[in-house]
């Protein structure tokens, strides 16, 4: 197996606290793997770390060979980096189909062929089938920002599988989502993860949908990595148990 | 555009047309001076209502497009050479500008374009040999247009109006196309923009600089309408006045330039018995209308719309 | 050089009164995001309200001062926050940036209309007369400007970093989600910065007024040079307001007599180009991250 996403030792500390304290793991292409342990574990600061929106104390991340730390979310995008938010992040004027559409135009071409580009720059297609696959039709003319806080959950992961991006990182995609809506993420994330090949880093609290999604799992507790591997492995260690259950 | 919308259009820039003939000297003055306030108003509705960033310097560009105007043309350039140029010089002092201002913090545009603004008034007032100092540069011809002469005030007008529309359609091109969703996304939300791919700093720079150009458009007829142009018609109020005429007009809405300019040039021919007390009045209106009415006249058809629903 | 030395101490003078009014501006920011466009009518209002105790109720010019600053934190703090602020920042900073531009075009022009638009005379605070220091004479009324501003910056980081009250205001300025998670009551210490913000332009009228008279426009160069001092020094540092407002004065006194005094006025602009360029986070600033 080839390693894709490399995550050596990353540490973030703010002062005396260790929000990240010393994680690692690799990813190979097409493959889940799940990051799950107790509110302010770390979880976001990693993710964070990965995504350039933070700097890393120490450490490095490695993404298809090329050394990533530090760079701009705008330059991992165009590595094909996608990523969701854990509170939502949609652009509120736009329609659905123009946020789907906008979340893949900056990969088409140059900045000067998209100002001579037909209006939905030749995504038009591409986005209704998304739309589709959401099941988002009977809105896809309406400003995101007046939907329903599960469709525009819904908007914003569609968003980051628009230009087809090699690795996604998805941050809580099932907070505030309801239970219905849960069992059809994760099979529209399993789908995607067929039809695309992506592979995906999943931050989530919902223990029944990352067991059920992810083949392999990291659990981090206090900015470090308790246990990882398979579901049940990690389910059934005591460590993990304990942190979970409190002393 | 609804159908409805585009008659509402096509039925009001046809009334404004008619009306002129009906008008004397000063009115028809008036209605081009709308139009070219207009002009400057869409660009830094582009700035403001769609890319989301401040800028406080429009009247500055205003001025560059007059003064390349007048001092080009008394050289003997005809109108249709200089604007080109006076439109691409504020193209590019928007680009100078705006890179280091956007790099660091969005909001400090405001401040860089403010203090850029007191910058070139002071250069316009004290670079007399090129601008004539305070006492302003006088004489202006009116442009020829392929040997027609635009003397009359009437032929003028109609001359404005028509590239004033031009440019408004070249605006709505622009927005419509994907540059206009870029600008758009940037404005709600340019961390998720940046995410996605979206080069925030280059699409919020051209943004500002496409406005400055339009903003030098402006100038530019404004320069050969009025005949005589003077550094006070481009400081810092003026530049006030631009985006007040924007934002209470509604910014990002692609006509709120338009009523807002109807409303901060009419309204002080209007106020004039209040003379003194008219800016303060009007100072306190827009704080006022910040609070009320955050969105703008324009947005009162939504509020409407919504109670009724 | 005696001549180029006093003229770096007058600049001192008048920066270290730009760098009053940009703590306050640094402050509001920091707190509730207020980008406020009147900063400037804010220390031009107090000047005025001095001016009104003055003459019409003849107070002495302490008491006049002190009623002053009461006024300033009664409008400028609290009235400013509930009324503007306060229902303005949920839309988010545009419509906040146009309510403050349209509150400094009203301010001014009520001045105009119903005090004066001529300039008026201020009484000086300071003793009349030069001090030799060395080889330069300065004046007793930039010796005591440059004084009054520095123990009151000084006093202000005292407050802000060793009294409970201050560093609570500290915290809801890095991060008020986490100042509330610990219990701090957040609105309370945002209402503190707007009447320090108050205080602060209260002071910076009463040592700017009697050289440069009070007059309706005075706010705008204050105003906007106390912007350009707080990026330069560095937004998020108190020292930094006062390094940047006493570079700006100095560097205009200097532009002033050395090279054109037409372009005195453009000189903050340029040096906030020029920092913003090299060292975007101010000159004394800390890189901040980025926030999600």
């Amino acid at each position: 197996m080839s390693v894709f996403l490399e995550v050596k030792d990353v540490r973030k500390y703010y002062g005396a606290i260790r929000a990240v304290d010393g994680v690692s793991f690799a990813l190979g292409p097409g493959e889940i793997v799940g990051v799950i342990g107790p509110n302010g574990s770390g979880k976001t600061t990693l993710f964070n770390s990965i995504l350039g929106q933070i700097r890393p104390t120490s450490g490095a991340v490695e993404f298809a060979g090329e050394d990533i730390t530090g760079m701009s979310p705008l330059e991992l995008a165009r590595r094909g980096i996608g990523r969701t938010f854990q509170t939502l992040q949609v652009f509120g004027k736009l329609s659905v189909r123009d946020n789907l559409i906008v979340a893949a135009q900056e990969f088409k071409g140059t900045m000067k062929s998209r100002l001579f580009a037909a209006p939905d720059a030749g995504l038009g297609e591409h986005a209704d089938r998304m739309i589709e696959l959401f099941r988002l039709q009977h809105v896809a003319t309406l400003p995101a920002g007046t939907l329903s806080y599960g469709q525009q959950k819904l908007i914003d992961i569609a968003m980051a599988f628009m230009a087809g991006p090699r690795l996604v990182l998805l941050d809580e995609p099932c907070a505030g989502v309801n239970p219905s809506l849960v069992d059809q993420l994760r099979e529209l994330l399993i789908e995607l993860n067929r039809t695309q090949g992506g592979s995906f880093v999943v931050i989530e609290h919902n223990m029944d949908f990352v067991m059920r999604l992810c083949p392999q799992v990291i659990c981090m507790v206090e900015g470090k990595v308790l246990a990882a591997g398979p579901p049940a492995s990690v389910q059934g260690n005591r460590a993990v148990l304990e942190a979970y259950l409190g002393n | 555009m609804s159908r409805r919308q585009t008659v509402a259009v096509v039925v009001g820039l046809a009334l404004y047309a008619l009306l002129p003939p009906f008008l004397k000297n000063y009115g028809v003055y008036l209605m081009t001076l709308l139009c070219v306030y207009v002009m400057a108003a869409m660009g830094l509705n582009l700035v403001v209502g769609y890319a989301g960033q401040m800028s406080i310097g429009q009247a500055a560009f205003f001025g560059i497009g007059a003064y390349h105007v007048a001092i080009l043309m008394k050289l003997g350039l005809p109108f249709l050479a200089v604007l080109p140029l006076a439109a691409g010089s504020c193209f590019v002092i928007g680009l100078l500008l705006g890179f280091p201002a956007l790099r660091v913090q969005h909001h400090y545009l405001a401040f860089a374009t403010l203090g850029f603004n007191v910058l070139v008034y002071l250069v316009l007032r004290n670079e007399q040999g090129w601008t004539g100092g305070t006492f302003g540069l006088a004489g202006i011809p009116r442009p020829t247009l392929f040997g027609v002469e635009l003397d009359g005030n009437l032929a003028f007008f109609y001359f404005t109006l028509a590239s004033t529309v031009v440019l408004a359609l070249l605006l709505a091109w622009l927005l419509r196309s994907p540059w206009g969703r870029a600008f758009a996304a940037l404005r709600d939300n340019p961390i998720r923009a940046e995410s996605l791919g979206v080069n925030i700093t280059a699409y919020t720079l051209l943004a500002f600089a496409i406005g400055a150009a339009c903003a030098g458009v402006g100038g530019a007829y404004y320069a050969v309408l009025v005949q005589y142009i003077e550094p006070s018609a481009f400081n810092v109020p003026a530049s006030l006045m631009m985006l007040l005429a924007v934002i209470v007009g509604g910014s990002g809405r692609f006509f709120g330039p338009l009523v807002g300019t109807v409303v901060v040039v009419l309204l002080p021919e209007w106020l004039r018995f209040a003379q003194n007390w008219y800016l303060m009045v009007f100072g306190f209106a827009v704080v006022a209308l910040m609070v009320w009415l955050p969105g703008g006249v324009l947005s009162l058809a939504d509020r409407w719309r919504r109670a009724r629903r | 050089m005696a001549d180029f030395l006093q003229l770096v101490f007058s600049g001192a003078a008048i920066g270290a009164i730009y760098a009053l009014a940009a703590l306050g501006f640094t402050l509001l920011w920091q707190a509730s995001g207020t980008i406020n466009f009147a900063q400037g009518e804010f220390v031009m209002l107090p000047a005025f309200a001095m001016l009104f105790f003055l003459k019409v109720a003849g107070a002495p010019l302490w008491l006049a001062f002190l009623l002053a600053c009461v006024v300033a934190m009664l409008i400028l703090g609290y009235g400013f926050k509930v009324v503007v602020v306060d229902p303005l920042l949920k839309h988010g900073v545009i419509p906040l940036v146009i309510a403050t531009l349209g509150l400094s075009i009203g301010l001014k022009s009520a001045v105009k209309a119903g005090y004066s638009a001529e300039a008026q005379p201020f009484p000086a605070i300071f003793p009349d007369g030069l001090l030799a220091l060395g080889t330069i004479r300065v004046s007793y009324a930039d010796v005591g400007t440059l004084l009054v501003a520095g123990l009151i910056v000084v006093g202000l980081q005292l407050f802000l970093n060793r009294t409970l009250t201050g560093r609570a205001m500290q915290a809801v300025a890095q991060n008020t989600e986490s100042a509330r998670v610990l219990g701090i009551d957040v609105k309370q210490m945002v209402l503190y910065t707007f009447l320090i913000n108050a205080v602060l332009a209260s002071v910076a009228a009463l040592l700017v007024t009697p050289a440069y008279l009070a007059k309706f426009d005075m706010g705008d160069s204050i105003g906007l040079k106390a912007f350009y001092a707080a990026i330069i020094g560095g937004f998020n540092q108190t020292r930094g307001a006062l390094l940047g407002g006493v570079l700006v004065g100095v560097l205009e006194n200097l532009m002033g007599a050395y090279v054109s005094p037409a372009y005195k006025e453009g000189v903050a602009l340029m040096l906030f180009l020029v920092v913003i360029i090299f060292k975007p986070e101010g000159l004394l600033g800390k890189a901040e991250e980025r926030k999600v």
